[in-house]
């Protein structure tokens, strides 16, 4: 078996008295779409943060490839090929579509203090990114300012943006937050795609997306994964099922 | 970049180039003195706009580099050195090094912590110059005007005018050059959302030390350029004071826009000079509390015209774009 993709050692994460993220144990392997699921409040996106590097966990490890990264800022983990999509959506709305994945694309093509040429006519920085566009679906929309772009196609952005950094792992909080049915159709369709180049953490409340996608699955109750396995293996897990109907009864556990 | 800004910047230098021939033409060389200080102050608002408008930096303390660049003048001068060729480099030096040490030290700091830590630097190095008594105290030095080999006579009016406007127009294209550069991509883009560029990868805290030095420098030049103007420098340059009037000239102006602080500060010293005289034409004594009618125009102004006098102008220039108060860069 090869190197995980990322391996998370006894990771424990305090807010106050709340407990966050408690002793988790988890190998993300590489190649995989790894889903995280858990109900509100069980501590996804705390994990997403501090895998990313935005938060700092108070004990346990991670590894990235092999490599001890617990102590390394935002920047220097997206530099080694950790992206991060954000539940929110993080666009640069002044911006035109094409600039926000050309910023991006520039975020790892050197440094950036360079004064003189116009950013914006830098054929390095623009055909990367318009072909990025190009295979998310986008390259219609690339000169229209970002703001203008309805919602599904912001997310699909934030994407782009996060792929436009040439990521190993891509770590997605939500992609799908606040989407139509077509509009998440068409982002699974888009995650699916991203299969095999990407390792993917995802995070979703979209069972049907999460069940469609996930190669495996790790459920989250109060910052504690109570089971890791495969869709099926998670479906038919009694503990799940019981978790999920005790917190939120909303949410129901599809079957295939 | 909106064309309408290019236009605009074109325009407003224009006027600004054909001053000195009017003034000739009519007899009123005031005229040119008043338009000159308008511009060293341009170039302050200008470069306050870089880290403000751009960075969304807000510095409380912007003028302390301007003291720095006059002091430099000043006190090289006060030791017999008027060589401008020694002072506008040492000018420059002098507040790049205040400015990487301040703002590396107020950069680790955001919102309003950032706002209270600039004013305090700034107000550290206004009473660290009031203690000076060798150079003055708080009654200030004079300085002589800096000497350039006989190339250009900083004692001739005109040749003085066409220096700021040199460097107020070299500014201007520089920094319009560094605003659509990849670094100033990074500085924009930092101002909307630092923690998104973060995760894209970027170490935004080096690239807002960059702009916040390169700030600084463009103001201490502004700075040489006010002692050269007044033939005397104090510590009242550095004053909070004097950095929240640079701020307003950015806010009246239109943020972000570079071209929008000259007209802010062209707006404000005018207003500065003659609403006291309009007041007391309107009313004896009045002219004195000028502040008065100053305060509300500048209130209207923040509240009802966002964008400032940029976005008013940049409207009536044309409607190809969308709405005027819409931050165009």
């Amino acid at each position: 078996m090869t190197e995980p993709a990322l391996k998370i050692e006894g990771l424990v994460k305090n807010f106050g008295s709340l407990v966050a993220t408690d002793d988790l144990h988890l190998d993300i392997e590489a190649g995989e779409i790894h889903a995280v699921i858990g109900p509100n409040g069980a501590g996804k996106t705390t994990l997403i943060a501090q895998l990313s590097g935005e938060l700092r966990p108070d004990q346990g490890r991670i590894q990235f490839a092999g490599r001890d990264i617990t102590g390394l800022s935002m920047p220097a983990r997206s530099a080694l090929g950790l992206a991060r999509s954000f539940q929110i959506t993080s666009i640069f709305p002044d911006f035109s579509t094409l600039d926000n994945v050309a910023l991006a694309v520039q975020a790892h093509a050197g440094h950036s203090f360079r004064f003189w040429q116009p950013a914006g006519k830098d054929q390095s920085l623009r055909r990367p990114a318009l072909d990025i566009l190009e295979n998310i679906g986008l390259a219609a929309r690339a000169a229209e300012p970002a703001a203008n772009l309805s919602h599904g196609e912001q997310r699909q952005l934030e994407i782009a943006m996060a792929l436009a950094t040439e990521p190993s792992v891509l770590l997605l909080d939500e992609p799908m937050a606040g989407m139509g049915r077509d509009e998440s159709g068409r982002m699974v369709e888009l995650l699916r795609g991203l299969k095999g180049g990407h390792t993917i953490v995802l995070i979703e409340h979209d069972m049907d997306a999460v069940f469609a996608l996930a190669d495996r699955i790790t459920v989250l109750v109060y910052g504690r994964a109570i089971a890791t396995g495969t869709p099926e293996d998670i479906r038919a897990n009694d503990e799940v099922r019981a978790a999920y109907l005790g917190t939120e009864a909303a949410i129901e556990v599809p079957h295939a | 970049m909106d064309r309408r800004q290019i236009w605009l910047s074109l325009a407003t230098l224009a006027l600004f180039a054909v001053v000195p021939p009017l003034t000739v033409i009519f007899d009123q060389p005031f005229y040119m003195d008043m338009v000159a200080r308008i511009m060293v102050f341009a170039i302050a608002a200008v470069s306050l706009d870089l880290i403000l408008g751009h960075g969304g930096m807000v510095s409380f303390g912007h003028a302390v580099y301007m003291g720095i660049g006059a002091y430099a003048v000043g006190i090289l001068s006060y030791y017999g050195i008027d060589n401008g060729f020694l002072q506008i480099p040492l000018a420059l030096a002098a507040s790049a090094l205040i400015g990487l040490i301040f703002g590396a030290m107020s950069l680790r700091t955001s919102g309003v912590y950032f706002i209270m830590i600039t004013l305090a630097f700034a107000q550290m190095l206004y009473f660290l110059a009031i203690s000076l008594e060798e150079f003055g105290g708080d009654d200030g030095m004079s300085s002589m005007r800096s000497e350039f080999a006989g190339l250009i006579d900083l004692n001739d009016a005109m040749h003085f005018y066409y220096l700021v406007f040199a460097v107020l127009a070299g500014v201007l294209f520089c920094l319009h050059r560094l605003v659509l550069s990849r670094f100033g991509m990074v500085i924009r883009a930092s101002r909307t959302n630092e923690r998104r560029m973060q995760a894209m990868g970027f170490p935004t805290y080096r690239y807002k030390l960059a702009a916040f030095t390169i700030a600084g420098t463009i103001c201490g030049l502004a700075g040489a350029l006010f002692a050269n103007l007044n033939e005397f420098v104090s510590p009242d340059v550095m004053h909070w004071t004097h950095s929240g009037e640079i701020m307003i000239m950015v806010i009246m102006g239109g943020m972000g826009t570079l071209i929008g602080p000259v007209l802010g500060a062209t707006a404000f010293l005018l207003l500065e000079e003659y609403l006291p005289q309009w007041m007391e034409m309107a009313m004896t004594d009045a002219g004195e509390h000028w502040a008065i009618i100053m305060g509300p125009i500048l209130i209207a102004i923040v509240l009802f015209g966002r964008g400032g006098i940029h976005a008013l102008l940049a409207a009536s220039l044309g409607r190809n774009g969308n709405n005027g108060s819409k931050r165009d860069d």
